[in-house]
């Protein structure tokens, strides 16, 4: 999503005029409300993405205030899982249980150069995966080596803006109108 | 102790060593059957005192495998390298020293990791970084890996 | 009935059972998976796996150029970035001969000095955090935030700025740099206090961490355990001292020991470092003398053919860059001997006997940088 339409609210109300009675979508308004202001991080960091997610969670970043509120320990209980950091070839199996053992929805946001693509580990390393999207499928991409705590809060912020395009009938058209 | 006295008391335990060209220590080549005899040597004599490992590192000279030790006395505060090499490189040994410098069984195993060297007598010769199904050597010259490498 | 009441029992006391600590944990710092195995509470040992985060740098090195590499050593150790890249610049510039202009050495002592109280204050944020605190994690790195904006306004970049070049720096400090340090170190000062008074006199945290994890001082140095945690056991093994580079010759600063060998004696010693480290800054701050920001090298790097050695003191320990050069502009064989590897070796030791609660402080207090183990 570009950035003129996140600041367009009438991108989103364009998403939403895909027909559906009235009492669904204001079933559906409600719960994404919830959904979207709730999203609880799995406490997961592989490298210097880490530091910088730590940096969003603490004094002066907050992210707490967009409702990124808690971490969790247990992907049980968490609804995102921000992968900061390389992933090698070791860790995409342990990565794709961990998404695995998340409960639905569950959402990726993919941070910095390493997850997005390989980053500076593209060329001539024998054990990195080049990108998290092999692995696991990814919502929101956020480039930079490391992204500053303002990119990570931009990429949660498109999260849950994405969050409200979900409708709780029709599960799957959201990826469909998300990408147009 | 100086490096030439340094020199003079190995070549006294080790007369085969040889002097290697280095501006910073004072390095010899050793034959691989004398390095744990050495080693316990370097480690227990007083004036020697050699009792810090700080580098074990393995190089691919192409030809030879060989693995190099940075040693150094907190006493004395002298320093030496020492350089074992091997001919073979389909199966590669040497002694571990492991059980006169805890800090090389990690190193070790590293060096098997990378370089495919097994070090005799170690507690627990596995890889340590990649998996252990993983094919081949990455850090030698010759290790090809066309799923994985995408050359620059 | 009774064929259940004979059946063996079995005895509980000293069955042997294994817990898999991460590679997903919050208190491993990132991707280190430790397969424990317990006695009722107690470690009987641990095993370390490692290579999670294993990506080949040394193979990288082997493709890329001497400034390239630069970038790499970054990701290695993140948290004290600028010595790293320092460790490779101080490489090239010994095999070149190079001299560097006395303002690089100021600017680049400074820069590590800000470097190790980020990575200790970061340290102290997340060893808090592990022991149950959550306000260390807010007071450390609401300071270290003055710490990255200092960077931020020199380099450019936050936290991983690849600021050292061979023969100097990027580019020359920003007009505000002395400023902002003063005003920094003023802050922090007072700052340091409020450390103190939420963990070092806290009853809680002392029961927790003395006389746990001992590390004797003979050990430290068989298993090559440098830095804070080394001189954590009255092992002199600062390379500031022992071999200085850079600025460390000339200033006046203490070696911070301690003779305890516990997790308490290993945290007291970033504690004090941390002073060491502001008064280190506070004697070059003022005194930078004017020049160049680099010296002239040439355009290609290329290093006579030989071997090289070089050793700084990271935040975490001795990292030591061995260089095998033949002639050409890369490097043949370049390792780095990281501390927090060497550190890790010792945590089987360590933490044998001790509860597995014990585990997590004894780990934290290794200050462990998993990227910097597997690199």
């Amino acid at each position: 999503m570009k950035e003129k339409d996140f600041r367009d609210n009438e991108t989103l109300d364009l998403f939403k005029r895909t027909g559906g009675n009235f009492l669904m979508t204001s079933i559906d308004a409600v719960i994404d409300w919830g959904r979207s202001n709730s999203v609880w991080p799995l406490t997961f960091a592989t490298s210097c993405c880490g530091i910088e997610m730590m940096a969003t969670g603490a004094s002066r970043h907050d992210f707490a205030r967009f409702g990124i509120e808690v971490y969790r320990a247990s992907p049980r209980q968490a609804d995102v899982i921000v992968v900061a950091g390389t992933i090698v070839n070791k860790m995409a199996p342990v990565l794709k249980r961990l998404y695995d053992q998340m409960s639905e929805p569950r959402y990726v946001i993919a941070m910095g150069a390493c997850a997005v693509s390989g980053g500076p580990f593209y060329y001539n390393s024998y054990h990195v995966v080049r990108g998290v999207d092999h692995v696991i499928p990814v919502d929101v991409y956020i480039p930079g080596c490391p992204p500053r705590p303002e990119a990570l809060l931009y990429g949660i912020m498109q999260l849950q803006r994405k969050i409200k395009l979900e409708s709780i009938t029709r599960p799957e058209q959201t990826m469909i109108l998300g990408k147009q | 102790m100086d490096n030439e006295t340094l020199k003079a008391r190995i070549l006294e335990i080790v007369p085969e060593a040889q002097q290697e060209e280095n501006k910073q220590f004072l390095t010899l080549l050793l034959p691989a059957a004398k390095l744990h005899d050495l080693a316990l040597k370097l480690k227990n004599s007083p004036e020697l005192a050699f009792d810090f490992l700080f580098c074990l590192s393995g190089v691919d000279y192409i030809k030879q495998l060989a693995v190099v030790y940075h040693l150094r006395s907190t006493q004395h505060k002298h320093a030496l390298v020492i350089k074992v090499k091997t001919d073979d490189r389909v199966n590669p040994n040497f002694d571990t020293v492991c059980d006169i410098w805890r800090t090389a069984e990690f190193h070790e195993r590293e060096i098997y990791d990378m370089f495919g060297i097994r070090f005799n007598n170690h507690p627990d010769m596995r890889r340590i970084f990649l998996e252990e199904d993983w094919k081949g050597y990455p850090l030698r010259k010759d290790y090809i890996d066309e799923v994985n490498i995408v050359e620059f | 009935m009774k064929e259940i009441i004979n059946l063996p029992v079995s005895n509980i006391e000293e069955e042997e059972y294994h817990i898999n600590m991460g590679p997903q944990h919050p208190s491993t710092h990132g991707v280190l998976r430790l397969l424990v195995s317990l006695q009722g509470e107690m470690v009987r040992s641990l095993k370390p796996h490692c290579g999670y985060i294993h990506r080949g740098i040394e193979k990288m090195c082997e493709k890329d150029t001497y400034p390239q590499v630069i970038h790499l050593t970054d990701r290695i150790d993140y948290l004290s970035a600028h010595i790293n890249n320092h460790a490779v610049c101080l490489l090239v510039e010994k095999a070149l001969e190079v001299d560097v202009p006395e303002r690089v050495r100021y600017i680049r002592t400074i820069m590590d000095e800000l470097a190790r109280i980020q990575s200790h204050q970061l340290w102290w944020s997340s060893f808090g955090m592990d022991l149950g605190g959550l306000t260390c994690f807010f007071y450390g790195l609401r300071d270290r935030e003055m710490i990255l904006d200092i960077w931020e306004e020199t380099t450019g970049s936050r936290f991983l700025q690849s600021y050292n070049c061979p023969g100097g720096v990027m580019q020359d400090i920003h007009p505000n740099f002395q400023k902002k340090v003063h005003a920094f170190l003023k802050t922090f000062k007072k700052k340091i206090k409020d450390y103190d008074r939420i963990l070092s006199g806290n009853v809680i945290f002392e029961n927790r961490s003395q006389g746990v994890g001992i590390l004797s001082k003979e050990d430290a140095i068989s298993y090559g355990v440098t830095g804070p945690s080394g001189r954590g056991s009255g092992w002199s093994c600062d390379v500031r001292k022992t071999e200085p580079y850079s600025m460390y010759g000339k200033v006046q600063f203490n070696e911070v020991l301690r003779y305890e060998c516990d997790t308490y004696s290993r945290y007291m010693v970033r504690m004090q470092e941390m002073h060491e480290s502001m008064n280190i800054i506070e004697q070059l701050i003022d005194n930078i003398p004017e020049g160049e920001h680099s010296a002239k090298m040439k355009a290609v790097i290329k290093l006579p053919a030989g071997e090289y050695f070089q050793r700084v003191e990271s935040a975490r320990g001795e990292l030591g860059l061995f260089v095998v050069s033949d002639g050409n502009k890369t490097p043949y064989r370049m390792k780095f001997r990281t501390p927090s590897f060497s550190n890790l070796s010792v945590l089987d030791h360590i933490s044998r006997g001790m509860k597995i609660a014990d585990l997590v402080a004894i780990g934290a207090s290794l200050d462990l940088v998993i990227p910097d183990i597997d690199r």
